[in-house]
Formats: C-alpha cells, sequence, structure tokens
C-alpha cells in the first residue's frame, strides 16, 4: 500500500486545458472519492494517476516515487473500469489471473491468490465460466476479484457501479466498503453520484471545470460546502439558493424577509450574497411564520415528501418527512432557522463570520 | 408470443428464391462440366443431361497445364492473404488506437490508392517490375496483389480494431502488459474473426484477379488459374466442358478456405467483454 501525492497537475488537450493544478495528497490506506458532474476531469485524473493519460505539467508521486514517465505496467496499481473491461476470450479465473502471470508467479501462488480473492467475492462457482456467460453484477466481482488478486500499490475505481441497477449497486458499495475496511488498501474512487461519494469516501474531492473545489470528510462538505458549485452538488434534492443583500446582523431577501445571521460576517454591508438552504432544513411554518410559495409538485418517495414550491418566482424544494404536506394546499409557509442558512458572497465563496 | 405463420413461409420463400438465384451459374457450371460433348449443343436447354461424365474432370486432370494454374494461385493467393493481413493488422491498429501527425495524410493516400481504375496502372506496372526481372514470375503477382490489396484490408481491420473496446488493453496495461503484449494476448485473440474475414477476402481476390496476371504472366509456367482458363479457348472453338471442369476445381480450395474460417466469421467474441 501506499500513499499518493499530486502536486500542481495540470493536464491539457492541444490547447485545452482540462485540469488546471491539482494539487492532492493522499495518504497510505486512505478512500478518497473524486466526485463532480461529467466532464469536471475526475476521470481524467484518475486516468493520469494509472499512467494511461499523460501528464502535462506538475508532478505526481506514488510512495514517495516520481511517476510522470513510469508506464502503468510499472506503477503497481490496480484499476477497476466503468465497463468492467474483462478479457472476453479467458475464463473467470483467467481473466483474476492475468496479472499474476504477466508478473511470472508461480502457480501454486496464483491458484491461491485467486481461490482466495473468489471466496472473499463469491465467485467460487463461476471461475470455469467466460465473461459473456456472466450477469452485470457478477461481471462487475470479476473485475474486483481482478484488483484484489494481488496486492497493488493502489486501488482506482472509475465509475464502477454506475452500470448496474439500483439495488445491485447498493449492494456492491457497501461490498466495497466493507472490503476496503478488511484490506485497508489506498482507494481512489471516481463517480458522479454524490450518495456514493457520501458513503464511501474517508475523504471527498469536489471537482468541477477541472478545478479542485473542495476537498474534506463527506460531512464537512454537507455542512460547510466551500462555495456555491459543492453546496449544490452534495445533498439530494439540491440545495435551494436565494438572492439576497448581507447588512450587519443579517440577511434580507428579495421580498424583504429579514433572517438575522447568529454571527456577523466579513462582509460589507449592502453586499450581494446568495443564501443556501436544504430542502431538509426547511419548516413548513404555520399560520403567520416564514414566507409564502407557490406549491408546483408533490413528490412522495415513501420515505419522506419532496415539494416542488416557487418561492419570489424562482423553483424552491422542500424536504419533509410530515405526510401532511401530501395534501398541500395551492400555497404553504416556509420557514428556515438561520444556523442551517449557508451565505455565499458575490464570487459564490462561502462567507466566513468575521472574527 | 405467437408468431404467425404466413410471414415466416414468405419469409423463408424470398430466402429461397435469392439463393436459387444466387447459386444457378454454379449449378450450371457444374452441369456442363458433367455433360458429355456429343449432348452439350444437341440436347436443347435442359436441367440436368440425360447422361453424365467425368472425362472433362480427368482431361483436365492428367492432360492439360491445369494443375500447374492450380498450384501458381494457390501459392500467389495464399502469400498474398498471409502478407496483407499481417500488414493490415499492424497497420489498422496503428489507425485505430494512435494518434500521429501524419496519420490523415496516410489515410488519404491509402484512399488515393483505391480511386484509379487498375487498368490505367497496368502499363506502368509492367515498366516497373520489367527492370526488376518480376514480371512472367509469381513473385511479382504477389507484389502486385499486395499493394493493391493492403489499403483495403487496412480499413477492413482498423474497423473491426475499432470494435474492441479500448478498456481492454488499458486493463491489460495496468494489469502488467507492455503495449505489445497487451496487442498480442488480449486484442489480437479478439480480432480473430477480422483476420478471417480479411484473410478470406485478400484471398478470393487475389484467386479471381485476371487483368494482371493476364498483362504481367505470359507462358503457362507461371499463369494463375484465371489465366489458364482461357486456354479453354482456342481460335476456332471453346472447349467449355473442360473449362467448366476446371472451374468446379478451383471452386474447391476457395470453398475449404471458408469452410476453415467460417468459425471465426461467425464468431461474436467480443460479447461479454462490456456491459452488455
Amino acid at each position: 500500500m501506499a500513499s499518493i501525492d499530486i502536486q500542481n497537475v495540470k493536464k491539457a488537450y492541444g490547447h485545452v486545458q482540462v485540469l488546471h493544478d491539482i494539487d492532492l495528497q493522499i495518504k497510505d490506506g486512505e478512500f478518497v472519492v473524486l466526485v463532480g458532474p461529467s466532464g469536471c476531469g475526475k476521470s481524467t485524473l484518475l486516468r493520469m494517476i494509472a499512467g494511461l493519460e499523460g501528464v502535462t505539467g506538475g508532478e505526481m508521486r506514488i510512495d514517495g516515487k516520481r511517476v510522470n514517465e513510469l508506464h502503468p505496467k510499472d506503477r503497481d496499481i490496480a484499476m477497476v473500469f466503468q465497463s468492467y473491461a474483462l478479457y472476453p476470450h479467458m475464463n473467470v479465473a483467467g481473466n483474476m489471473s492475468y496479472s499474476l502471470k504477466l508478473r511470472k508467479t508461480a502457480k501454486e501462488k496464483i491458484a491461491s491468490a485467486v481461490a482466495s480473492a473468489a471466496s472473499k467475492l463469491g465467485l467460487d462457482p463461476l471461475l470455469d465460466r467466460r465473461p459473456r456467460a456472466l450477469s452485470g453484477g457478477q461481471r462487475q466481482r470479476v473485475a474486483m476479484g481482478r484488483a484484489i488478486v494481488r496486492q497493488p500499490k493502489a486501488f482506482l475505481f472509475d465509475e464502477p457501479l454506475s452500470n448496474l441497477d439500483a439495488r445491485l449497486r447498493e449492494q456492491m458499495r457497501a461490498e466495497i466498503k466493507k472490503m476496503h475496511g478488511d484490506l485497508k488498501a489506498t482507494s481512489i474512487y471516481v463517480t458522479h453520484d454524490q450518495i456514493e461519494a457520501m458513503t464511501l469516501a474517508d475523504r471527498i474531492v469536489a471537482m468541477h471545470g477541472g478545478v479542485v473545489q473542495q476537498v474534506g470528510a463527506p460531512l464537512e462538505l454537507y455542512d460547510r460546502p466551500a462555495n456555491i458549485f459543492v453546496a449544490g452538488f452534495i445533498g439530494s434534492p439540491g440545495m435551494n439558493f436565494l438572492e439576497a443583500t448581507y447588512h450587519a446582523g443579517g440577511v434580507t431577501l428579495k421580498d424583504g424577509t429579514v433572517i438575522a445571521l447568529p454571527a456577523p460576517l466579513a462582509l460589507a454591508d449592502g453586499a450581494k450574497v446568495t443564501v443556501g438552504i436544504r430542502p431538509e432544513h426547511v419548516v413548513m411554518g404555520g399560520e403567520g411564520i416564514g414566507m409564502v410559495a407557490g406549491v408546483d409538485l408533490v413528490e412522495p418517495t415513501g420515505f419522506g415528501i419532496i415539494l416542488h414550491l416557487s418561492l419570489h418566482g424562482l423553483a424552491f424544494k422542500v424536504f419533509t418527512l410530515d405526510r401532511a404536506a401530501l395534501s398541500a394546499g395551492p400555497t404553504v409557509r416556509v420557514a428556515f432557522s438561520p444556523q442551517h442558512l449557508h451565505v455565499f458572497d458575490g464570487q459564490g465563496n462561502r462567507c466566513v463570520p468575521s472574527s | 408470443m405467437k408468431t404467425s405463420l404466413l410471414p415466416t413461409i414468405a419469409h423463408r420463400l424470398a430466402l429461397l428464391g435469392y439463393i436459387v438465384f444466387a447459386l444457378f451459374p454454379l449449378f450450371w457450371l457444374l452441369k456442363v462440366s458433367v455433360t458429355p460433348n456429343d449432348l452439350l449443343y444437341s440436347e436443347g436447354v435442359r436441367m440436368w443431361p440425360s447422361r453424365t461424365t467425368w472425362e472433362h474432370y480427368s482431361f483436365v486432370l492428367q492432360h492439360s497445364a491445369f494443375p500447374t494454374f492450380f498450384k501458381n494461385s494457390l501459392i500467389v493467393s495464399g502469400s498474398t492473404a498471409i502478407i496483407v493481413t499481417i500488414c493490415a493488422s499492424l497497420s489498422g491498429y496503428a489507425l485505430s488506437r494512435f494518434n500521429f501527425r501524419a496519420k490523415y495524410w496516410i489515410v488519404g493516400l491509402m484512399l488515393l490508392t483505391q480511386m484509379f481504375p487498375l487498368v490505367m496502372l497496368v502499363a506502368p506496372i509492367f515498366k516497373i517490375l520489367t527492370p526488376l526481372g518480376l514480371t512472367n514470375s509469381l513473385t511479382g503477382l504477389i507484389v502486385v496483389y499486395t499493394a493493391f490489396n493492403v489499403p483495403f484490408a487496412t480499413f477492413l481491420m482498423q474497423s473491426f480494431f475499432d470494435g474492441i473496446p479500448k478498456d481492454l488493453e488499458e486493463a491489460a496495461m495496468i494489469d502488467g502488459a507492455t503495449k505489445f503484449t497487451a496487442f498480442r494476448e488480449i486484442i489480437l485473440p479478439l480480432t480473430l474473426p477480422g483476420i478471417a474475414a480479411t484473410l478470406g477476402f485478400v484471398f478470393t481476390a487475389a484467386w479471381s484477379e485476371l487483368l494482371f496476371a493476364l498483362m504481367l504472366i505470359n507462358g503457362n509456367n507461371a499463369a494463375t488459374f484465371p489465366v489458364g482458363l482461357l486456354t479453354f479457348v482456342s481460335k476456332f472453338s471453346v472447349d467449355f466442358g473442360q473449362m467448366m471442369a476446371a472451374g468446379v476445381l478451383a471452386l474447391i480450395p476457395a470453398a475449404l478456405f471458408f469452410l476453415l474460417i467460417q468459425r471465426y466469421l461467425v464468431q461474436g467474441l467480443t460479447a461479454g467483454a462490456v456491459k452488455g
């Protein structure tokens, strides 16, 4: 197992720069999830760590050793592909043992490594099958087996669960987490699914437009998003944003509602700000409390209810566990407590309390 | 689900009609090859002669230069097919997987070679090959056929390589393979259907090529089978029986060849590689 150091790494295709000065230190045994929308560069970064893409600038180190120029085969990492990329002309055992064969491992050692990986993943009865005779979930397991059969320095996962159906995805997610708990292997996991990111990660790296937006523990990103992008990306349904003006002690919304803040922010009076509130933090108010919003749509999820509202002409979502919301009238009253309010400045960055 | 009978029958009938249409000339070849000379013009149009004979076959095999033609054709077509397939596999892989500066121009040039009618090129090629001593030789034919078939075969192979997910090689490289090992152990086995198709295509193209064989070869020693067939046409008559018998014999290797490779042609080997 190993640490991975990414220093000032850039990637450009011709004149198009897709990754800008990425800095990331991944500790030995850590599970790091790169998350972001399509095209944010997360997969490119993973492929650069794997050695499948060249590094345009900066330095990449695995276990302290510079690997910028190293061929993938010499980096001693394992990767699980979104497409699984199983060798169709080899059976499951062949797929899992290929890397060991290439390393000229002794036959008995290969057999025992494959057997132990197979039993870990419940693949024992399938060892003679070709990939085409396997279901999606089984193929996914074989892809994982191929990665764990040798003890690589790090595991890379490139959206490994996105081809599975929802139930299987949930199950494999738990298995990956369990496997990481057992193996304590340095892992980098790419996904666009923020639930996967939240549940699996020791640390999440949120990316957007080829730039790292925030690095932190899952709950840190949820509780204290560094900017509007992270705030909107983490959490489902996504955070609501409203335009407001800052003044000492509080913010004034467009309709004149004043919300007092628990602490003054490092902002000038009269500064334009965006306030964010998560749908699950919005309180459905009784008569006389909060603001009036029109109800556009009611979505029961079983567990709770998502209300799509329009507030000051903007889309606004509320998540509530109260089934009474199902029979909401044409308008409801919404309120939110100041400690759940996120305030972002004109550049979209989180405003910190002035000290 | 219950399928109704009528469309199935119509479908089968249409297929049958097409097969009959496509195979009729071959049947006629066979029919004439076993018709005795005296019945050839006297019986009118009949589907099968009243009396059959093997005499044309025995004549062709024992008293004509046909075995030589046959051997020459086998050498030329076989060598061409193998050389072209090897070249096309390598270049097709390069075009499919690598980005290099001159790629656009190389593809353009290869397309350009396919644009000229071959007749235009016969004279210059003859001019080039004569001083090299490659006219009237099988080697000369192999060189020319190879040159003309490589571009198309390259495009063919490229499309087969394009059909193999890039993830597979990347997975192999991460597993510890060099680029060439990944090509040899992962990609090549999966391209066998493509290789079989290319071999078959080039083999039949070379097997039935007449123009260059006719222009570059004189005399029976280096003549290939299509040229040899013309020896059955004399100034005053055409020996149809012997010609057809030779034609039937010439079909055998091509048929055998396709029988050998058809397993790869129909096999969808990539199934199951990636999500499907």
